[in-house]
């Protein structure tokens, strides 16, 4: 039912208000004394060697995009999961059980077929 | 449809009301139990056994100065502290804490909304808290923040594909996504033990469940976005007041809302003894299990250490990853040819 997701749109102004309240509060309360060293990035008490904004490592967005494709993968597996027991205990469809078995295991060998070639092209290696 | 409206305000206040002062108490019993462990005695100034702690420690951060760096990037640097602790506040409106009960003649439903899609919801929701850690690493123009905040995006994507590859094993169970119905499920306590742990496949399932959701609420010995030994505090170096507390305040919700779906799906939510008589007691048994599973988390961080970078990464793809998916075809299997 549309009309049970209200309370997500009411917590949604809530919560948002309450952090406006917190942010504002501590603005309003707290006496503002800045200086330069202050107002530094920290490093240790020490005056910041160049910028944060540096190159990274590839192999985070490495790990992004493999996240990517199984969580895409895992997408596909939860409304199986659904029906899963409903479908295999039917009468209805009871005789295309193996099949609906059959087919999820199939992606399943290729899902886990990506992992492997993942896992050999070294992306999950972070000690080299 | 008005009065349907006012029920859902209150139950939505009110649920926040609890979130707030039970993140303040659960940093004292974190606190406390850090104490016992450590053979100190913890925190016991203020007020009895140190009551009143939480309080002061809010004044104290209330009257703290709230500094932004010059070199941040100024306004992305004070909206992620409340972008990681929106959706932390979000997610508790599905979980159920109870059947319903009779107050002043009025039938209650002890949650505050019910849909069909509740645990996407949560898992969406768990996904925009990286948003806010990601983006406090980056606007603070820190390199101990930045480290921690791509540390913490690689540690939480990689540890989510295990949370939910695990839940789909549940799902196979419950066969759907409402949690009422998933309590509802595991019912009849004297009758047979109908909690999801006491299931063959889902005993495994839930260990996987909880390492998964201790490395994606960031506790030890998954805290590497905030190692404090290499990375000072990690993306929330730069940030002091108020802005503090609210990823703190993110981070002890987090550990609440991930106790309280283990409850849900894997302990049988609010079911105990004499529940289906006395429905009151089902809050009761909620909390209960609830605190037993915070105080779990509390004790394996201060009992194990930090993991290495590559250790995280290889046990989260090699071992969790592998392990889920296994466990699918296993629980799969199991329902088609035992059930």
């Amino acid at each position: 039912m549309v009309i049970n997701y209200i309370p997500v749109l009411l917590i949604l102004i809530i919560a948002t208000g309450m952090a406006a309240v917190i942010m504002i509060l501590s603005r309003v309360s707290a006496k503002s004394r800045p200086t330069r060293e202050k107002l530094m990035p920290y490093e240790c008490g020490v005056e910041p060697v160049g910028t944060a904004r540096e190159r990274q490592s590839v192999k985070f967005y490495l790990v992004a995009m493999a996240f990517l494709l199984f969580d895409i993968e895992a997408v596909f597996l939860v409304p199986w999961a659904v029906v899963f027991r409903g479908v295999v205990q039917s009468e209805a469809y009871g005789h295309l059980k193996y099949v609906f078995y059959g087919e999820m295991m199939v992606f399943m060998v290729v899902l886990f077929a990506g992992l492997v070639y993942v896992w050999r092209k070294g992306i999950l290696e972070w000690n080299r | 449809m008005a009065n349907l409206l006012l029920e859902w305000v209150i139950k939505t206040i009110v649920i926040l009301l609890i979130l707030v002062t039970a993140v303040a108490y659960v940093t004292l019993m974190e606190r406390k139990v850090m104490g016992w462990i450590q053979l100190r005695v913890g925190p016991n100034r203020v007020g009895p056994w140190g009551l009143l702690q939480p309080l002061a420690d809010g004044l104290k951060m209330i009257f703290k100065e709230d500094i932004v760096p010059t070199q941040a990037s100024r306004w992305l640097y004070i909206l992620a502290p409340a972008l990681s602790l929106i959706p932390a506040l979000m997610t508790f409106i599905v979980i159920p804490y109870g059947s319903e009960i009779n107050l002043f003649g009025h039938r209650v439903e002890l949650h505050v909304t019910r849909m069909n899609v509740g645990l996407l919801y949560i898992l969406a929701l768990t996904s925009v808290g990286v948003y806010g850690i990601v983006l406090a690493g980056w606007s603070s123009n820190n390199k101990y923040s930045l480290m921690g905040g791509l540390r913490s995006s690689a540690q939480m994507i990689s540890y989510e594909l295990a949370l939910g590859l695990s839940i789909v094993s549940v799902l196979l169970y419950t066969g759907s996504l409402d949690l009422v119905d998933i309590v509802e499920k595991q019912g009849g306590w004297p009758g047979h033990m109908g909690w999801n742990i006491f299931r063959f496949p889902l005993m495994i399932v839930f260990i996987i469940f909880y390492i998964a959701s201790l490395a994606e609420t960031n506790r030890t010995p998954f805290d590497l976005p905030e190692a404090d030994s290499e990375l000072v505090a990690g993306y929330h170096t730069e940030y002091s007041s108020m802005s503090f507390v609210m990823f703190q305040m993110a981070e002890y919700l987090n550990l609440i809302t991930a106790s309280s779906i283990s409850t849900t799906l894997f302990f049988g939510g609010w079911n105990g003894p004499f529940v289906g008589r006395l429905p009151f007691l089902g809050p009761v048994y909620f909390t209960v299990k609830v605190l037993a599973l915070i105080f779990m988390a509390m004790w394996i961080r201060y009992t194990v250490p930090r993991f290495r970078y590559d250790q995280l990464m290889r046990f989260g793809w090699k071992v969790l990853l592998p392990a889920s998916i296994v466990n699918i075809i296993i629980t799969s299997t199991v329902i088609l040819f035992l059930r």
